[in-house]
């Protein structure tokens, strides 16, 4: 994705945002983040089934982090994403956040994530999120990276995401197999 | 018991205070709370705003190596803090979402110093400004590469905006100075009249009025940039004291409890530089400030956006009060310098004031949804 198109991504989210708050005259000013989907430039001439809403990477020098954002479905059907690909990292996971005895840890989400027919899914630290595996070079900040999310059905979805500094996402690692002691900062 | 009857005299007082707010009187409040300066436009918000209550200025020191690329990235996030968290939707990002939600009235101003020029190895528009004798400069004050000038009518939508700010701009600059300053309470006078300052004077008189092509002329270049000018105005309040009404009035030219010239009735009188009393010395004396400050051609003139500050009082209880002097201007070298030229050489308050810090900035213009401020500098 070229820059110019990363950029008015970016516009485009912050516009759909913008028209959704208050005015001086409209005492509802505080909009939620989530509220007004952005359409970024479609891959396809048709309407694109999903779109997301202030898309984030926290930023990392290389290794793991993990990518965050508002999944929101425009279509009257469900949309499972089931996998992401970046050229950041040739290993992308969808991962979720679980309590395992107490202790709050994150895992492959079995099946991917399920975006409802009308709705959205919100991936933030803490909660659901796009998993780097293995970033090759470092996320800097304000830097622009592309994903690409592919659907159950096979269909695919572009986006770009912005780097941005962020103490929290520290979650521990839980693949369910090996690794358990490894932490990381995604 | 007697800790029980105070707690008591203090519910009371609470439900008292309560039944007293009318139902017309909280939905101002609220309103007030939500009140939202636009961020889009050719010319960058806070300049012509009228001034918000609290305001918190931070200039920062590039990094080694933040080179133009390193700089549109820094600046396409300020700009996405700013143009969020002014609307009252949170950063993204933000930790502390809710806070986001009283913009009231906020304003984030992005400033270019001559430093981020040469990082941006690009022309500065500015330059820092020549010694004058008045000056006693801490580095502490002085100087710095990026401005954030912060403004809202709720001090703590300023912190959470501040702190916003710093956490996006840290990777890429140093924190050089912080000067937190206040003015009235929002609603304590009506907006437009001139507030006063810590000595009691009141404050921004011959400001040009936004929205005028006085102001216009005076405060912006035709591409929609200007260009700031902020110091450090200490006051020396324990001598300050020490000078009667007479001496004070004499030294500013101007009455204190009206603000009227003294060869006038009105704050707004203009005032009579030639007027001579009995004796036929002249009323407004040679180096009365307003005199020395007067400026008559308007594109000259310059719009003073002032702040006191307060800082902690001194064991001897001493103050540390004064002025975070911010003054836009189409053209600091045309008009801010001749003017501090004019007051250092000879104005009566320098006995009373100090400048202990100053940096200058170039403002640059605004932008649309799609821009970010600076993106004519830096891309």
């Amino acid at each position: 994705m070229s820059s110019r198109l990363a950029l008015s991504l970016l516009a485009l989210a912050t516009a759909a945002a913008i028209s959704s708050c208050g005015s001086a005259e409209t005492p509802t000013a505080a909009a939620p983040v989530a509220a007004a989907p952005a359409t970024p430039a479609p891959a396809t001439p048709a309407a694109p089934a999903l779109s997301i809403t202030d898309p984030w990477v926290k930023t990392a020098k290389k290794g793991m982090t993990a990518a965050f954002g508002t999944l929101v479905n425009n279509s009257g059907a469900d949309v499972t994403v089931v996998s992401g690909t970046s050229p950041l990292s040739p290993m992308i996971e969808l991962h979720e956040v679980v309590d395992k005895d107490g202790k709050m840890v994150m895992q492959p989400k079995q099946g991917g994530f399920v975006i409802p027919a009308g709705g959205s899914h919100e991936l933030k630290p803490g909660g659901d999120h796009i998993m780097i595996m293995d970033a090759k070079e470092a996320v800097e900040p304000g830097a622009e990276i592309p994903f690409t999310l592919t659907f159950a059905d096979g269909g695919t979805f572009e986006f770009t995401a912005i780097g941005k500094d962020f103490a929290g996402a520290k979650e521990d690692y839980q693949p369910g197999m090996d690794m358990e002691d490894e932490s990381h900062n995604g | 018991m007697a800790e029980l009857t105070r707690r008591g005299l203090l519910a009371g007082g609470v439900v008292a205070g309560v039944a007293a707010l009318t139902p017309a009187a909280s939905a101002q409040q609220a309103r007030a709370a939500e009140t939202v300066v636009p961020f889009h436009g050719p010319r960058q918000a806070g300049v012509a705003t009228e001034p918000q209550a609290h305001a918190v200025f931070v200039a920062f020191d590039l990094r080694e190596g933040v080179d133009r690329d390193a700089l549109g990235r820094m600046m396409r996030l300020l700009t996405d803090d700013a143009r969020r968290l002014t609307q009252g939707r949170p950063a993204l990002a933000d930790t502390e979402p809710e806070l986001a939600a009283s913009p009231a009235r906020l304003t984030v101003t992005f400033g270019f110093g001559p430093g981020l020029y040469a990082h941006a190895d690009a022309k500065s528009p500015v330059k820092p400004l020549p010694r004058f004798s008045v000056d006693k400069l801490e580095k502490r004050w002085t100087g710095g590469d990026l401005l954030v000038q912060i403004c809202a009518d709720d001090p703590l939508t300023v912190t959470h905006a501040l702190r916003m700010i710093v956490k996006d701009a840290r990777s890429f600059a140093t924190v050089r100075w912080t000067q937190r300053g206040f003015r009235r309470a929002a609603g304590t006078q009506p907006g437009g009249q001139t507030q006063r300052n810590v000595m009691g004077q009141l404050d921004g008189t011959a400001n040009p009025r936004p929205g005028t092509p006085e102001f216009d002329l005076a405060v912006w270049r035709p591409d929609g940039t200007t260009q700031l000018v902020v110091r450090r105005i200490k006051a020396e309040l324990e001598t300050w004291d020490a000078a009667d009404v007479v001496a004070r009035e004499f030294t500013i030219g101007r009455r204190l409890a009206t603000g009227a010239p003294l060869t006038g009735v009105k704050e707004h009188d203009a005032p009579d530089f030639a007027a001579t009393e009995a004796h036929g010395f002249p009323v407004i004396s040679e180096y009365a400030h307003i005199r020395r400050a007067h400026v008559g051609d308007p594109s000259l003139r310059i719009l003073r956006r002032v702040y006191n500050y307060d800082e902690d009082v001194t064991a001897q209880g001493h103050a540390d009060s004064g002025l975070v002097f911010a003054s836009y201007q189409a053209d600091i070298e045309r008009q801010f310098v001749p003017i501090q030229r004019q007051l250092a050489e000879a104005d009566l308050l320098n006995e009373w004031i100090t400048p202990i810090g100053s940096a200058v900035f170039a403002i640059p213009r605004g932008c649309d949804e799609k821009g970010w401020i600076g993106q004519e500098v830096l891309s």
